[in-house]
């Protein structure tokens, strides 16, 4: 190695690091699934914001069922689809409490379809964060409400048809017509540009949660290269030829 | 000085709710005991103790809305009739797995299906034996008054953290519906902050301030750590078996023969008890005040005593499955009970007694 190359590993010469709120626990997803990404977001935001001591997070059931192994604060685990109704009471009844949802497509766009609108209708100040990787990853790659057309899961063998299965749910979409909701945006984690965007919406959902002005909504189009049987690098790149198109990223709304 | 007033069973839950602190209420309408939502709103303790009351998209809404506040410590409830308890039945056991304390009442009415909405003692089982998957119990109080419809919703919040379980209030439409004369308690402050971050600390989702995490949670993929955990809910029910019955007689000292009915049926049965003495009969009534924790120990007792029982309940025989348990069949037990609705005149009750056991 020539000189001029020479490595100086020196604390001011630090860019990225584990948060400080990420546990040691050594995580249950996949190698190459987006939800360790967005745990790290998420726990960075946290940790920023100063507000570890008056967060509590839910979880739901699905892959992130135990984010709360992962991230240093109060936890709850819902019922499937449930977490919008848990959040509800926990900020009506803590109105000083950071409170935020995690939630799959599944476990929010199939199950928790109700209670996930009449959250955003009421306009709880919560702050929701989507995964939306197009599978049920944990129940073994199931179709989800969010399967794309055409796409081959373990309950669409020959991709889902729109006669048998209907269509791609777009979710966010049908949330903007709520005036409870300020915020929506649909951002992925599938190159660094958009983690760092993605981290911004995030923030901006929980500022907007804690400053009072509704729900926000933040959509994580995401990778289940298990689910979709493909190595990290084809799923990233299937996600951004295939999802992106249909789940277009970028804010929806923002009052 | 006392504060005593003349009101609905359903109205008396919402005011002994304010009364007694809770935090929050959280319910869908459902016949017969819309009046219980209806009621807070016109009170408006939101602007008094702060309690905050909200009417939920549903019922699986709602109690899911009770596992949340419950989580965060706080002392939350909400009611319901049996319909509407069907629906929260998966809630109720995340609730008893999570060991988060919770009140619920049902106001039950005559299933099954839609059924009606008149009075009905047929959620027996469901309320002792499965309220959800799983294999959990809660305790279950029958008020058989307007007065117990109050005086139950403090002593059922006092039990729920007691032994972190949900508690039931399994009352019916007839006592829901009917006004009687009540004595009410005095107001109660709310538990402050503070107070349920220092009492509850071990487990109430309240910001990691001062302590490691908590998570609630009723998951477990280990299956010995979760037959542990299994174990651990089963030592907590023998507790609550141990301790927690309640029962009442009425002149069972010198009693032949016994009735056993709770709740309205139980109205009844006194009815019954005093027809049948005077005409000779020596005839005593047992109420079980808790179905669970059942009062196994006392019918055990006056089964020795006595030289029939007589189960009466507005149901098709659920209860006297409990009572033939209870008295190891050491003497003839039957069912005496209508359906559908139909709430039994104290002078069936009393044909159908003697019938049974004729002088």
């Amino acid at each position: 190695m020539s000189e001029e190359f020479k490595v100086e590993i020196k604390p001011e010469n630090l860019v990225y690091q584990k948060p400080a709120l990420t546990t040691d626990a050594t995580m249950h997803y996949c190698p190459g699934c987006s939800h360790g990404t967005v745990h790290s977001l998420i726990a960075e935001v946290i940790e920023e914001m100063g507000i570890q001591d008056s967060t509590i997070g839910v979880s739901p059931v699905g892959c992130s069922v135990f984010a709360y192994n992962y991230i240093d604060i109060d936890w709850a685990e819902a019922a499937h689809g449930r977490a919008c109704a848990l959040a509800t009471a926990m900020k009506r009844l803590n109105p000083g409490k950071m409170v935020f949802t995690y939630q799959g497509d599944g476990d929010l766009a199939a199950i928790g379809t109700g209670e996930t609108i009449h959250a955003c209708n009421r306009g709880e100040n919560i702050a929701i964060i989507f995964i939306n990787n197009a599978i049920y990853g944990m129940t073994g790659g199931q179709m989800a409400p969010t399967t794309l057309v055409g796409m081959k899961t373990a309950t669409t063998p020959e991709g889902r048809r729109v006669d048998l299965h209907g269509y791609p749910f777009k979710i966010a979409e049908m949330l903007t017509h709520l005036d409870g909701v300020s915020y929506i945006t649909r951002q992925s984690v599938n190159n660094p540009v958009n983690v760092r965007r993605a981290k911004k919406a995030i923030r901006k959902g929980f500022e907007k949660a804690m400053a009072g002005k509704g729900t926000s909504f933040i959509e994580i189009v995401a990778t289940c290269n298990s689910g979709w049987k493909l190595s990290p690098v084809e799923a990233n790149r299937w996600m951004e030829e295939h999802m992106h198109p249909v789940y277009p990223l970028g804010d929806l709304k923002d009052i | 000085m006392e504060e005593v007033r003349l009101m609905k069973g359903n109205e008396v839950l919402a005011e002994a709710a304010i009364r007694c602190g809770c935090d929050g209420y959280f319910g869908y309408p459902i016949t017969p005991q819309s009046e219980v939502l209806e009621t807070l709103m016109e009170l408006k303790p939101w602007e008094t103790t702060g309690m905050v009351v909200l009417q939920a998209e549903s019922e699986i809404a709602a109690i899911n809305m009770l596992y949340g506040g419950a989580a965060t410590g706080k002392r939350v409830m909400t009611s319901s009739s049996s319909p509407g308890i069907s629906l929260m039945s998966e809630g109720l056991s995340y609730l008893a797995g999570a060991e988060l304390p919770c009140v619920v009442v049902n106001v039950q009415r005559g299933g099954p299906g839609l059924g009606t909405i008149q009075p009905s003692q047929s959620d027996y089982f469901q309320a002792t034996k499965a309220p959800g998957h799983g294999g959990f119990r809660m305790i279950v109080l029958a008020p058989f008054s307007v007065q117990e419809m109050h005086d139950f919703v403090g002593l059922a919040f006092d039990l729920a953290f007691k032994y972190r379980t949900p508690v039931m209030i399994l009352s019916d439409g007839v006592i829901g519906q009917m006004m009687e004369k009540v004595v009410l308690g005095p107001q109660q402050p709310r538990w402050t902050d503070e107070y349920i971050a220092e009492t509850c600390m071990d487990w109430a989702l309240t910001g990691k301030k001062g302590r490691g995490r908590n998570i609630v949670t009723s998951v477990d993929l280990d299956p010995n750590s979760h037959e542990r955990f299994n174990l651990k809910l089963q030592a907590k029910y023998r507790n609550i078996e141990e301790n927690e019955v309640r029962y009442e007689t009425v002149r069972t000292d010198d009693a032949e023969y016994l009735l056993v009915a709770y709740g309205s049926a139980a109205r009844i049965g006194e009815k019954v008890v005093e027809m049948a003495r005077e005409e000779g009969y020596r005839l005593g009534l047992l109420r079980p005040v808790t179905l669970y924790p059942f009062p196994t120990g006392p019918i055990e007792v006056l089964s020795r005593q006595v030289k029939g029982i007589l189960a009466l309940e507005m149901s098709a025989g659920q209860l006297i499955e409990d009572v033939k348990l209870a008295s190891q069949c050491r003497v003839p037990a039957y069912h005496y009970g209508r359906t559908g609705g139909v709430v039994p005149s104290p002078g069936e009750v009393y044909e159908a007694f003697k019938a049974h056991f004729p002088k």
